[in-house]
């Protein structure tokens, strides 16, 4: 275990029911733990399975035990599964310095959809989430997870990314260990899709 | 799920709160686990299932909270340690025999009731505070202020049970119980549970009894004494502590969740040198003279707890018995409005209630970075309103309820009831349900509504309840329907799970909490034994489905009965592939010309379903959507189309 630059590190990982957001949080969590970090994670209810937004705070120690919540303006990291969502989760945590790592497959609200507003413009959406961070990563995890034959494989191309870009000290040996203990049955396909992301980071 | 009953002592584990709690029992020697499931307790029975043949235990999903605390309470009553979980709306339920096993004492080895809260109502229909129960029938009542601790206090608590004879309440927030942290393993004893109901010897009466609750204000005056006993055995207990300055500007006492928010807002104030905190682990009875001396050490004093000014309340009672020449603090929190006693505690809540007592400046964010937060465009970050899943059977049972109802034509509605379908509030149940109270108000509200036709009420009444539900607390007001006369519809949703809480299983699955086939209680039976009409269908098929609940609304006598069965979606993708290939033709599709306004993107809503503006037709979002082929029924150009998948 490392000391870190800054502790505790603050990293909020936002996204909609159903992607899997507490499934990151858990590899990331589990990995960290076993590398001798205290870790606390906090997560949203009642939307995990149901089209809600569902942002879960993840707190990284090499000293003690946080709190489960990150107070406003405090994350240092985003982890954005969704673009709509990622931008929510800034305006609520953002600060001039944070780094932000997104998805930008759309998932379209319900009320998007019916509404005559319709999905905000992409290019924008990118540009205030931009505006917003002090770095930006845009990982195209779903259309690379579909390529891999599974669009849940999005999640781990977004740890791969998070993991290259340094700012949490995850070993590539740990977190490959976790992929073991927790996906057995498809320990291939997720290293592959890790490997993925830290390339896909790699060059921004 | 993390493997609670892992073999490492002294490891460091990633436990969410109830896991922790788990492993703690574990640790701590029961023999016994029931619960019933609910947010946010629902891991700590479902880690122990996984465990419990391996550990010799026995593990059990109960049909209601009150069974469960009965049955756990034989457990202790013949010499296990027992422990009981449920959420605060549990709590509720068990009142009754709280108030009188407090009175009767337990068997040899102790019982723990573990309560879940959820403040901010985060998945509950209220935000219930269970802390008052223990002040109000005499329960001693601790909680963790983190995961070590919610391990620890399991062992701690199975001994202050036995040693004083007593029920102990084990009262945990979402915060902890469902937030995720370190766990620093300990052993787990090699327990043979033998259980065998002896003669008694009740601690109350120097003579064996049985188990009982008579004579009760001889036992209430008992009760009062072991309370007294405690609290002096509180006074030094590892998890009551105070850390800061000998002489503080400001003194927090908080407990629970507010023990690591309180850390959290002094540390980013930077005020460790100003402020004090009493975390206090042992909440009832109140460790008065720890609690003196603390209160000693400051004038100010901010209270920081979830939800309800509980330790604000009884600490201010308390010292208002000071003697006259004891030091007078200024006390702060809920009634001074530093802190609301509704919501949930955040450490920005905290950090806002110290800058109001002591004068710290403390800001966030830079006024710069402010103004691109004000810029953020309020279509950007549009609520994402919660739906069904794509693919859930309720959209489909619930539009076939609306069409009927619409068809009926007699301002018909749903009372509603505890689970995923309660969103049938909003527009993902097109607005059907009109009362959203507990478990199995629905059907008690449609009892009273069906009576009300001598008073000109007219309007059509249907109860829609779950699987779970109706075997945790429907039956009873069937019965009453049945036996009154009352006109009203019930809609069973069959989904196979207790889909809301984590897909547990319930007496309608056929399996039990430790994997073990149990005999599936059918429920149509249970209905036409009661002597109600009912009609199963399957809400996929549409027409049928909606033909018959029209058919049933009509009947317009006696309470009768839909199941409409179809399994949860999240269920059955684990098992199976999806069945169609969906397909939407944009030469059919007419778009915003179609004379159906949009029906599949405006009304039925499903996530899977999106709108192209650019072609101004609906498209199949491919990674979302379940294929479950429901709206191509729902098209009236037949647009979509499903293909079954061979």
């Amino acid at each position: 275990m490392n000391k870190l630059a800054k502790d505790p590190i603050n990293v909020v990982v936002a996204g909609v029911g159903g992607q899997g957001n507490v499934m990151v949080t858990l590899v990331l969590g589990n990995t960290l733990v076993h590398d001798g970090y205290f870790v606390t994670i906090g997560e949203t209810y009642g939307a995990s399975q149901r089209g809600g937004s569902v942002m879960s705070h993840l707190k990284i120690s090499a000293e003690k035990q946080y709190s489960p919540l990150i107070p406003e303006g405090q994350a240092d990291i985003v982890l954005g599964m969704e673009p709509v969502e990622t931008l929510r989760v800034l305006k609520s945590y953002g600060n001039q310095n944070v780094v932000t790592v997104l998805n930008p497959r759309p998932i379209h609200p319900v009320d998007f959809t019916g509404s005559g507003a319709g999905y905000p413009d992409m290019e924008s959406l990118l540009a205030q989430v931009a505006g917003m961070s002090a770095k930006t990563y845009v990982v195209e995890a779903t259309g690379e997870a579909q390529k891999l034959g599974n669009p849940m494989l999005a999640n781990m191309i977004l740890i791969g990314a998070l993991i290259q870009t340094g700012l949490v000290t995850i070993s590539r040996e740990a977190i490959e260990k976790t992929i073991r203990d927790m996906f057995p049955k498809a320990v291939k396909e997720n290293i592959a899709a890790l490997s993925k992301g830290r390339e896909l980071a790699a060059g921004q | 799920m993390s493997n609670i009953d892992i073999d490492a002592p002294g490891s460091n584990q990633l436990f969410i709160g109830n896991e922790a709690m788990a492993r703690g029992a574990l640790e701590a020697g029961v023999g016994w686990a029931s619960a019933y499931p609910g947010t946010p307790s629902s891991e700590i029975l479902s880690s122990l299932a996984e465990v419990a043949k391996k550990r010799d235990i026995y593990v059990e999903w109960s049909v209601n909270e009150k069974v469960a605390i009965e049955a756990g309470a034989a457990a202790s009553f013949a010499g296990l340690r027992s422990l009981v979980a449920m959420k605060m709306n549990g709590l509720n339920v068990v009142i009754d025999f709280l108030s009188t096993i407090i009175l009767s004492g337990i068997g040899k080895k102790g019982l723990v009731l573990m309560v879940g809260d959820d403040p901010a109502a985060h998945s509950s229909s209220n935000e219930t505070d269970s802390r008052p129960v223990s002040k109000w029938l005499d329960i001693p009542l601790v909680e963790p202020g983190d995961f070590q601790e919610a391990k620890d206090m399991m062992p701690y608590l199975y001994d202050i049970s036995e040693e004083f004879g007593t029920i102990c309440i084990l009262r945990s927030v979402t915060r902890v119980a469902h937030a995720r942290g370190n766990i620093r393993l300990g052993e787990i004893p090699k327990v043979v549970h033998k259980a065998r109901f002896e003669q008694y010897y009740d601690p109350a009466a120097p003579m064996p009894t049985p188990i009982m609750c008579i004579p009760s204000s001889f036992r209430h005056m008992f009760q009062h004494v072991r309370i007294d006993k405690i609290r002096e055995k509180f006074e030094t207990s590892p998890y009551n502590k105070y850390v800061g300055p000998e002489k503080p500007d400001l003194l927090i006492v908080t407990a629970g969740s507010g023990w690591l928010y309180s850390q959290d807002a002094v540390n980013a104030l930077k005020a460790e040198d100003r402020i004090g905190i009493l975390k206090l682990g042992t909440l009832w009875p109140l460790p008065e003279k720890l609690v003196k001396s603390c209160l000693s050490k400051a004038d100010k004093v901010l209270f920081i707890e979830e939800t309800d000014p509980f330790l604000e309340g009884v600490i201010m009672e308390f010292a208002a018995g000071f003697s006259p020449e004891s030091k007078r603090n200024l006390f702060y929190g809920n009634h001074t409005r530093h802190l609301n006693s509704f919501g949930e505690l955040t450490p920005d809540a905290v950090i806002k209630a110290i800058t109001g007592v002591l004068d710290i400046k403390y800001q966030p964010r830079d006024a710069e970075y402010m103004k691109k937060v004000e810029s953020v465009p309020q279509q950007y970050v549009m609520d994402r309103l919660l739906t069904f899943c794509p693919g859930c059977p309720h959209r489909a049972s619930f539009w076939a309820i609306k069409d009927a109802l619409a068809m009926d034509g007699r301002h018909g509605f749903v009372t509603g009831d505890i689970g995923c379908y309660t969103m049938a509030l909003g527009p993902a149940g097109f607005f059907q349900t009109r009362t959203h109270q507990c478990m199995g108000a629905g059907a008690g509200l449609a009892n009273g509504f069906g009576q009300l036709r001598r008073f000109g009420f007219d309007q059509p009444v249907v109860s829609v309840v779950g699987d779970s539900t109706f075997y945790h607390s429907i039956i009873p007001a069937l019965v009453n329907g049945v036996h009154n006369h009352s006109d009203f519809t019930l809609v069973i949703l069959d989904n196979g799970a207790t889909a809301m809480t984590g897909f547990q299983p319930h007496p309608g699955t056929g399996l039990t909490a430790m994997g073990e086939p149990a005999q599936q209680i059918s429920m149509e039976n249970i209905c036409r034994a009661i002597g109600a009409r009912v009609e199963v269908c399957d809400p996929f098929d549409l027409k049928n489905t909606t033909r018959t609940m029209l058919d049933l609304i009509e009947q317009k006598e006696g309470a009768r009965v839909a199941i409409m069965r179809r399994t949860c979606e999240l269920v059955r993708q684990k098992k199976e592939e999806k069945p169609y290939k969906m397909k939407i033709d944009p030469e059919k599709c007419l778009g915003e010309d179609c004379g159906c306004n949009r029906l599949c993107t405006r009304v039925f809503r499903c996530p899977g379903l999106i709108w192209d503006p650019v072609a101004g037709k609906t498209k199949i979002d491919e990674v979302i959507c379940n294929e479950c082929g429901v709206c191509a029924d729902i098209c009236p150009e037949g647009a979509i189309t499903k293909e079954a998948v061979a």
